[in-house]
């Protein structure tokens, strides 16, 4: 079944339709479709149409401005690579392991960060399609429009995102792009006042997010075939867990399921990433395509993300998210989940486990101590992976004995899931636009099924990329500022 | 907010070369969105399904410019809205992704997508869906007339609600003190 609508043939005869941009998503997308004349969909492609360099243009910067420099790939995850870089390079500095503080500040940040990203996502971009409907008016399918129609719905959104931002502003000094972790540790800890400020909301939190998850949960009970069935998929599923199986969002060995459930790869030192992974270039796309490498491209793609780490732990270690993981596993009747819309419901579980961490982390003195850097002999490269809010993160790096970053390789989440978003699309394009008479409501079906992926565009187009053509850019006055290279 | 406009504003936002951290920080006025969308409705954003700006009033960017695609969004932006605000250090002066201005486009491009251990059909996306990049990432006012700069990165929300409720009260926008940065 993969790849079946990837690449039509004689494709300057068929009809062109454009989503253009994917909206209510991060980031910068499109979607076409190829059309005979009888409205039969015959290619089906999401592309990702912006480039950055940043993995060029790190190299050769002072290995301590990374942390800082790489969250400005993504504005919505920003914590996820400024941590990541900071694992990674903890080894450069010798810091293994970083000390109890430095480790439970940054999992605060990064809890923080899951939660405001996941009530971004659930509220302010999904929620329209899931309350009013797939076809619903345009103008009303926006967090406004929820606002109007539920608006403690909204509401608890808004004070969720608002709670996760504050969360992060307090460990990492600003709500988005703060300098909270350097190689080594961390520059801030808790004083006792920012502790008591947070705790004030923690539990009302705890109880907004089981409120959610019970909403997406409702969801999937109230449209059975729909929520279980639009733009299914089978793959593999991949993510960090803990040593002993649990969830853990910030750090572990990686795991690979394959479809049916069954543990193929357990153990994964983070460090080998790069034995076991391998990426795909299409010309269509400024996105890769992972694959797990022994199986090929052809087999060996896979999910990340929520969907992936609900079902890929054994158990999530905090009581309440616990019980509404088993609801979930539940619902599957003994076969993993893999509807797309499921991760909806899979994100809240994770943004309640998120605001239970957050809970029993201000509870500990830890969390106070000034003990917050550590030190040992340098070291000359490091991989830093994190589970951030859309998937597995991985950040490597290499450093020369001048302290200047000589190579830079990023693996952001969104691309792991590339050929899945794909794959949704397809699905959807086959089940529900086929021969039909293509209207704005059944073209923001594909875009239903791309957002249950919560994708990060913007992290995805970190490389660099050229086109066969030339443009020129000409100011207000006609003058040439610039032309785009066809062979650089 | 004390005077009220007699009808509400038409606002676009559009992230172009940017990391979507400058609508973030548009979210971050927190509760004061629902004071917002009181006295203003969005056009096109990336929070709405809006595809195409129409007459607005107000325009927000976020972000430089980095390829054909962006450059056509901007100047339908400039078109369509009255006022047109640069966003952040990015729209302002091209930031951080500016910093590959001084790599050599093919340098880049050969690094990345076919001289990297672990790929596999090395190649360089070449499909005619891929809008053109630019050999230099630019900031915004070089390829159009910009009404008003908020710089940082990002602006903090109370910057950006400081501004846009002087901007829609008819008062000159000022940021002083702490919600004026650089960073
Ligand atoms: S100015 Fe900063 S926050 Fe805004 S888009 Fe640019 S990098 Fe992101």
């Amino acid at each position: 079944m993969s790849f079946e609508l990837e690449t039509a043939t004689n494709r300057e005869s068929l009809r062109r339709v454009a989503i253009d941009p994917v909206s209510r998503v991060e980031g910068h997308g499109k979607v076409t479709l190829l059309l005979d004349e009888a409205g039969h969909v015959k290619e089906a492609r999401l592309h990702i149409v912006e480039f950055r360099g940043f993995e060029k243009f790190i190299q050769g910067r002072p290995y301590w401005e990374v942390p800082v420099m790489v969250q400005r790939l993504c504005g919505i995850c920003p914590v996820s690579h400024h941590l990541a870089a900071a694992k990674a390079l903890d080894p450069v500095v010798g810091a293994v392991p970083i000390t109890a503080t430095a480790e439970k500040i940054r999992r605060l940040m990064h809890y923080g960060q899951i939660l405001q990203s996941h009530a971004l996502h659930f509220f302010h971009l999904s929620s329209p399609d899931l309350l009013f409907g797939f076809e619903s008016p345009v103008q009303q399918r926006n967090i406004v429009g929820v606002a109007g129609a539920y608006p403690e719905v909204a509401r608890q959104g808004v004070l969720l995102r608002k709670f996760g931002q504050e969360v992060i502003r307090i460990t990492a000094g600003k709500r988005v792009h703060g300098t909270g972790a350097v190689p080594g540790g961390v520059n801030k800890s808790l004083t006792p006042a920012e502790r008591d400020e947070l705790l004030q909301d923690a539990d009302q939190m705890i109880q907004w997010s089981r409120d959610a998850v019970h909403l997406a949960r409702r969801l999937h009970e109230t449209n059975g075939s729909l929520y279980d069935e639009f733009g299914l998929f089978r793959s593999h599923i991949f993510s960090l867990v803990r040593a002993d199986g649990a969830m853990d969002l910030y750090d572990g060995h990686l795991r690979l399921r394959d479809a049916r459930g069954q543990i193929v790869r357990d153990d994964l030192a983070c460090d080998d990433y790069e034995n076991f992974i391998r990426e795909e270039v299409k010309s269509w796309s400024y996105m890769k395509f992972p694959y797990i490498t022994e199986l090929g491209p052809g087999r060996g793609w896979y999910k990340v993300g929520p969907l992936a780490r609900v079902q890929n732990c054994d158990f999530i270690p905090s009581t309440l998210a616990e019980i509404e993981r088993q609801a979930f596993i539940a619902h599957g009747d003994g076969e993993p989940i893999h509807a797309p819309l499921a991760y909806h419901w899979a994100r809240m579980i994770e943004m309640l486990h998120a605001a239970e961490v957050i809970r029993s982390l201000l509870d500990d003195p830890d969390i106070l101590s000034d003990k917050r850097m550590a030190e040992g002999p340098r070291g000359r490269e490091g991989v830093g992976i994190i589970e951030a809010p859309r998937g597995t993160l991985i950040h490597h790096y290499r450093v020369g004995d001048d302290d200047l970053v000589s190579y830079c390789n990023l693996i952001v989440s969104t691309t792991h899931n590339n050929q899945a978003m794909n794959e949704a699309v397809r699905q959807v394009a086959r089940r529900y636009l086929d021969g039909r008479q293509l209207t704005e409501g059944l073209l923001n079906h594909i875009e239903v099924a791309i957002r249950a992926f919560d994708p990060c565009l913007s992290c995805a187009t970190h490389a660099l990329g050229k086109m066969p053509l030339a443009v020129e850019l000409l100011d207000a006055e006609g003058k040439l500022l610039d032309h785009a290279s066809s062979g650089g | 907010m004390s005077t009220l406009p007699a009808r509400k504003l038409r606002v676009a936002t559009a992230s172009l070369a940017g990391c979507f951290g400058c609508h973030m920080s548009f979210l971050d006025i927190d509760e004061h969105l629902f004071e917002l969308v009181d006295i203003i409705e969005f056009d096109r954003s990336p929070l709405t399904d809006i595809k195409e700006v129409g007459p607005c009033d107000i325009g927000i960017i976020e972000g430089g410019v980095c390829n054909s695609e962006n450059v056509h969004v901007l100047r339908e932006f400039r078109r369509n809205c009255k006022t047109l605000i640069a966003l952040g250090a990015c729209a302002v002066n091209g930031g951080l992704p500016a910093q590959r201005n001084h790599i050599p486009l093919a340098e880049c491009l050969r690094e990345v997508y076919q001289f990297r251990p672990g790929l596999e059909n090395g190649q360089i996306p070449n499909d005619p869906e891929l809008p053109l990049p630019l050999d230099k990432v630019r900031p915004i006012h070089e390829v159009v007339r910009i009404d008003y700069f908020i710089p940082g990165c990002p602006p903090s929300g109370p910057a950006i609600w400081k501004f846009l409720t002087d901007l829609i009260a008819g008062r000159t926008p000022r940021l002083t003190g702490g919600l004026l940065h650089y960073d």
